[in-house]
């Protein structure tokens, strides 16, 4: 009888089903629930509803904005936080794997929000794991709680989700948070304008996705009343420097997708102005004291989008545990 | 002198013959099958005529018998393979390699930023297009064709 000869074994996948990697793992039902949820916490953000839960928060690397503001989640659900916020301290500097790590970590905590710069980090993270894992950014890849904040945005500012015009101005080609929202999206029926210049244009996966979805799209270089006139969403995204390979062609289109009070005078009454933050030039401190300027009170709205993904990650329902 | 014979090995009483392997894939196909480690009897063949390929290989396995999900594994890189399960010196079974749905263990990831490149773990890749083959990765959605795949 000839021998049978295998030389390999396929590892399931252990995730727990609680966990978030990508904003594509969420169904139109699961986001349009945890939109629920977070405004539940904006109207009671200290809901002392994680009492003798523990969290981690690993950040591999550095975050300012997204580690307090799931810091300062945990704590106003009433939890305890153990974690770190420079891998450069941790035992990762001396050469332990990231299984191991978070291996050792889940003997800890009922629940693990991670930050690293390796792309993929969070989704093998969930494979070595029982404990439910939340994506908090892995390098340019994945940043799923922010495109939930960018929803609950536009759902708070708008009223709905359903057939809104939104234009992405700035680099389109690397900004993950224009690629995260375009697939979130797509179960609403949204018109799309891609405003970027040549260099940082929409890249063409993205458009064919938006084909394949049915989601209406144009594309523009310029970045004028047209467009600014017949939106409701505006994002702006901040154009990087490093992302040229021709200086020359930065010097020239840096201010091109500059957004200024006097440019919003014809917009509808709607509107609002979104920007994932750190802003550099991008939007001029005049838009500041626009009242449709929103990206303040977006982050803000973070604190209450991420205390909702936390409560679903732990299996918690504050709004059933009313009823 | 004796007229010399036309094969050297002789036809295989069990096994398999892998036949249509692209050249230049024969050797790739004999590391991903893991054939080195191999103490029966083994023979390849490489830039035979081909009325089909420019030119191919062969594998011939003595008493050996691989899982089907073993030998579809050839299929990202030898697509035109097909498999000879010989009984008793006859064929009893002839099939093409099959490429699966996900692809585990087999091509590097070409991004440098993966996890799996910085971490010992298996690569693992879905088939998002089968003409051409383009596979994904899981961990970190980068693209490949096949034909640009490295073999780890």
């Amino acid at each position: 009888m000839p021998k049978i000869c295998s030389n390999f074994a396929e590892k399931p996948a252990k995730m727990n089903p609680n966990s978030l990697v990508s904003i594509s793992d969420l169904t139109k039902e699961q986001m349009l629930s945890l939109l629920e949820l977070a405004r539940y916490f904006e109207e009671n953000p200290n809901h002392k509803i994680l009492d003798g839960r523990v969290v981690a928060t690993l950040f591999f690397e550095p975050s300012t904005r997204t580690r307090l503001s799931f810091e300062t989640a945990v704590n106003r659900l009433g939890g305890r936080i153990i974690g770190f916020s420079d891998a450069s301290t941790t035992s990762s500097s001396k050469g332990e794997t990231l299984k191991d790590t978070i291996i050792m970590v889940s003997n800890y905590v009922d629940l693990i929000i991670m930050r690293h710069y390796l792309e993929g980090a969070a989704r093998y993270a969930t494979e070595v794991t029982d404990v439910p894992i939340i994506n908090a950014g892995d390098g340019a890849h994945q940043h799923p709680s922010q495109t939930m904040l960018d929803l609950y945005s536009i759902y708070k500012t708008q009223g709905r989700l359903d057939n809104l015009t939104i234009t992405l101005v700035g680099d389109l080609k690397y900004g993950r948070t224009v690629h995260s929202l375009i697939m979130a999206m797509r179960y609403f029926n949204p018109t799309f304008r891609f405003v970027a210049c040549k260099e940082l244009q929409m890249p063409r996966e993205y458009l064919e996705f938006c084909d394949q979805n049915g989601i209406k799209y144009t594309e523009h270089t310029d970045f004028d009343a047209d467009v600014i006139n017949t939106s409701d969403i505006i994002y702006m995204t901040r154009v990087q420097r490093e992302r040229f390979t021709d200086i020359m062609e930065y010097e020239r289109v840096k201010d091109l997708y500059t957004l200024r009070n006097a440019m919003l005078e014809g917009s509808r009454e709607n509107l609002r102005i979104l920007h994932p933050l750190p802003r550099v030039n991008e939007i001029d401190y005049d838009v500041d004291d626009n009242p449709k300027a929103y990206y303040f009170t977006q982050a803000k709205n973070g604190l209450f989008t991420r205390q909702a993904l936390i409560c679903n990650a732990l299996g918690i329902n504050p709004l059933k545990d009313k009823e | 002198m004796a007229p010399k014979k036309e094969l050297a090995v002789a036809a295989l009483r069990n096994g398999i013959v892998i036949d249509h392997i692209p050249s230049r894939a024969l050797f790739k196909c004999v590391k991903i099958l893991g054939l080195e480690k191999l103490d029966t009897q083994l023979t390849i063949g490489n830039n035979l005529h081909s009325s089909k390929l420019e030119s191919k290989g062969i594998i011939k396995v003595a008493d050996v018998n691989f899982p089907e999900k073993t030998l579809n594994r050839i299929a990202l890189i030898a697509p035109t393979a097909v498999v000879n399960t010989i009984r008793d010196f006859e064929v009893t079974e002839k099939r093409p390699v099959t490429l699966p749905d996900t692809i585990v263990g087999i091509v590097k990831c070409d991004n440098p930023k993966c996890i799996t490149n910085n971490e010992p773990m298996a690569t693992r890749f879905t088939v998002v297009s089968r003409e051409p083959v383009v596979i994904k990765c899981h961990y970190c959605s980068h693209m490949i064709k096949a034909d640009k795949a490295n073999i780890l």
